[in-house]
């Protein structure tokens, strides 16, 4: 693809005299357009296509425009939904809390060992997220070390008062899916808020401590609003496939903490109601553009970008 | 060094030491409070490390840093009633010029601070930009909002951390004289930091000489260019000619001196008690030249010495002589462009200087200490 670049740049060496539009960026362009062109676009019409069409598997579908289909998926599973916006939602916000100051420590504390520790962070993905997933069964096992512990300090017992387990296990539970998000896409929020973090200019924080801003104020007043771009990036990369996230809550939950893309999952395999599955899907593309766009309107971060 | 009154800064013994080297050794220091002072030096000379300390950003390894009565070694750099002009501003780029100024304000819960900060920016005639972010400006307004952010506080002792050193030479020299108005103005201690002797000296009351460490010499601009004590200050402040001189006699008032072969002279109270070799300097521009046969009489000053001309550059103000002595040592000499005839490369001339212009070294320091720092720092600002 980077030949008709380059020998296009060569006549234009070679006759410098003739002003003429380059076509170069758009040649560039082009390998990038034609990848969304085939994957994304096309994908999302025909799927816009599929959740307005009618019949069965057998018997072919034919486009009906028919709506109810998706009155009737918002009607069957708005639990499903609202489930995955909350679940996803906290597990966001935990591995918000457990990314900034691992973040802010790499990227301002260590020296030398920041790319030891980068090193660390990436290297869970060196296996699968299913064997990852699946290790987490083990760890919440009901006769593990974890249990056991929960159980001594009872901390079983407080989750099972704010209905986060059904029982004084662990595991098949919203709080072991809760527990499978938060590390899985722990990694997406740490790297942007390290590459944030690592661009803060230290002479603003003593400038803040010149100015009699406490630590605790210079963090409020400085260090957080300036990260807020890392952090909005972390939020979406976190946020947008955790929601969608299916093998979680099957591998770790029970049948009350399904999640929408366990949904989709099944209908579009088990069930195999094409229809369905697609007009589910659109609704969660839809509730997470509008979430975002949302977010992002309210974080204002565009000036510091 | 016992004679001091409330308010002012104190350092008495500071030292800092990092692993390998010292970078600050047992500074004692006063700064007399409301004045402007400079502390001058070659990069690395621990200056900056002195200001920091000061701010309460470094930590002295021994010693004290006294405001007044209060000794304020320990306390951190939000308890301190100091304020900072970063060297790269350090303004806040989330926070309008408004905010930024009243930051300080802010956190010490004065009321009515919106005021108080447009004050501050109309002093540095900057409140017309009062909502615009930082990014929005250029380099000299944002080194005045970093001014107005500290000054606005009213602190007991301003730094000031090179803080002309990023702006092109016109905006600096009139940014030199904002400065000196606005400190007179509003008589807080200025303690600049700077490696450029001609702003210590345009700016400062008094201003100390700083080279690995350790002081040189403190004084006002002219006590410090006239009567330097070691040759680093010779050299960093301006140029000297420094001539390798022994003590013949000392009568009254007048010491003879003996340089190769030539006897001059020079004010008894410039030279130490019992100071047998010394360097003499005389600065260039002290130094009067003649073509030998214009005048009977060669300059009419007590001192002369004979040489010939190997190089005359014409800057416009002034002529740059290189004399070479009949020992081979060159002279550097200052003509101004006051009428006087110039004088051609190859020409004989003779030199002469009034006795109470020289002044005299410890022939132990190295000549040519200071030289080149101050050739290395004026290349790089």
């Amino acid at each position: 693809m980077s030949e008709p670049g380059g020998d296009a740049a060569v006549t234009e060496v070679q006759r410098p005299r003739r002003v003429r539009p380059s076509y170069t960026p758009y040649l560039l362009l082009l390998p990038g357009l034609a990848w969304l062109v085939v994957f994304f676009v096309v994908p999302t019409l025909s799927l816009a296509s599929q959740s307005l069409q009618t019949g069965n598997v057998e018997t072919g579908y034919t486009l009906t425009w028919h709506f109810q289909t998706y009155v009737d998926a918002l009607s069957h599973f708005w639990p499903h939904f609202a489930r995955s916006i909350i679940f996803a939602g906290i597990a966001t916000l935990l591995t918000l809390l457990l990314a900034y100051p691992l973040s802010y420590f790499i990227a301002q504390k260590v020296g030398r060992w920041k790319n030891f520790l980068l090193v660390l962070v990436i290297a869970p993905f060196f296996t699968s997220f299913l064997i990852r997933t699946l290790a987490w069964q083990t760890i919440l096992t009901d006769n593990g070390p974890v249990v056991a512990l929960a159980r001594s300090t009872h901390l079983t017992d407080l989750l099972q008062w704010v209905q986060l387990t059904n029982n004084d296990s662990l595991m098949n539970s919203r709080f072991a899916v809760i527990c499978g998000l938060t590390y899985n896409f722990l990694p997406f929020m740490i790297l942007p808020l390290y590459a944030n973090l690592e661009r803060l200019d230290h002479s603003l924080i003593e400038a803040a401590g010149d100015l009699y801003a406490t630590p605790i104020k210079t963090f409020w007043k400085v260090t957080w609003p300036l990260s807020l771009p890392g952090v909005v990036g972390g939020t979406l990369l976190t946020f947008i496939p955790a929601a969608g996230d299916f093998i979680n809550s099957r591998l770790l939950g029970n049948t009350q903490t399904v999640m929408i893309g366990q949904v989709i999952d099944s209908e579009f395999l088990r069930v195999q109601d094409y229809s369905t599955a697609a007009a589910v899907s659109f609704v969660l593309m839809a509730i997470i553009v509008v979430i975002v766009a949302f977010y992002v309107r309210r974080a204002g971060t565009e000036e510091l970008v | 060094m016992t004679e001091w009154t409330s308010g002012d800064l104190r350092l008495t013994n500071v030292t800092k030491r990092y692993d390998t080297f010292t970078a600050v050794d047992q500074l004692d220091l006063v700064i007399p409070r409301g004045s402007f002072f400079a502390l001058l030096g070659p990069s690395g000379c621990g200056k900056t490390t002195t200001l920091r300390m000061v701010a309460g950003l470094d930590q002295p390894t021994i010693g004290q840093i006294w405001i007044g009565l209060k000794d304020i070694t320990e306390t951190k750099a939000y308890q301190r009633n100091v304020n900072t002009v970063f060297q790269n501003y350090a303004l806040f780029p989330h926070l309008s010029i408004i905010d930024n100024v009243a930051f300080g304000l802010r956190r010490r819960k004065v009321s009515d601070h919106k005021a108080k900060a447009m004050e501050a920016l109309e002093l540095v005639q900057l409140a017309h930009i009062a909502t615009k972010k930082p990014g929005q400006l250029s380099g000299g307004m944002q080194q005045r909002v970093a001014l107005a952010r500290a000054i606005v506080n009213r602190p007991d002792v301003l730094l000031l951390d090179e803080p002309l050193g990023a702006l092109d030479l016109k905006l600096r020299r009139q940014m030199q004289i904002e400065l000196k108005m606005i400190q007179s103005e509003v008589g807080i201690t200025f303690v600049h930091v700077t490696h450029d002797q001609e702003e210590a000296m345009t700016m400062a009351d008094t201003i100390a000489v700083m080279n690995a460490g350790r002081l040189e010499q403190v004084g006002d601009p002219a006590t410090l260019y006239e009567h330097p004590k070691s040759t680093f200050v010779a050299n960093f402040l301006g140029q000297s000619n420094l001539l390798e001189a022994t003590v013949k006699s000392r009568d009254g008032s007048i010491a003879e001196l003996d340089v190769h072969g030539v006897s001059l002279r020079l004010p008894v109270d410039r030279l130490e008690n019992g100071a047998s070799a010394v360097w003499l300097g005389v600065r260039p521009e002290k130094l009067r030249l003649v073509a030998n046969g214009s005048a009977p009489d060669g300059t009419g000053d007590s001192n002369r010495l004979t040489g010939v001309v190997t190089d005359a550059s014409f800057t416009g103000l002034a002529t740059n002589y290189l004399v070479r002595l009949p020992w081979g040592q060159e002279l550097m000499v200052v003509q101004q462009n006051d009428g006087t005839s110039r004088v051609a490369a190859g020409a004989q001339v003779t030199l002469g200087w009034a006795p109470e212009h020289g002044f005299a070294l410890d022939a132990k320091q190295d000549a040519h200490a200071g030289a080149q720092d101050q050739a290395d720092d004026s290349g790089a600002a």
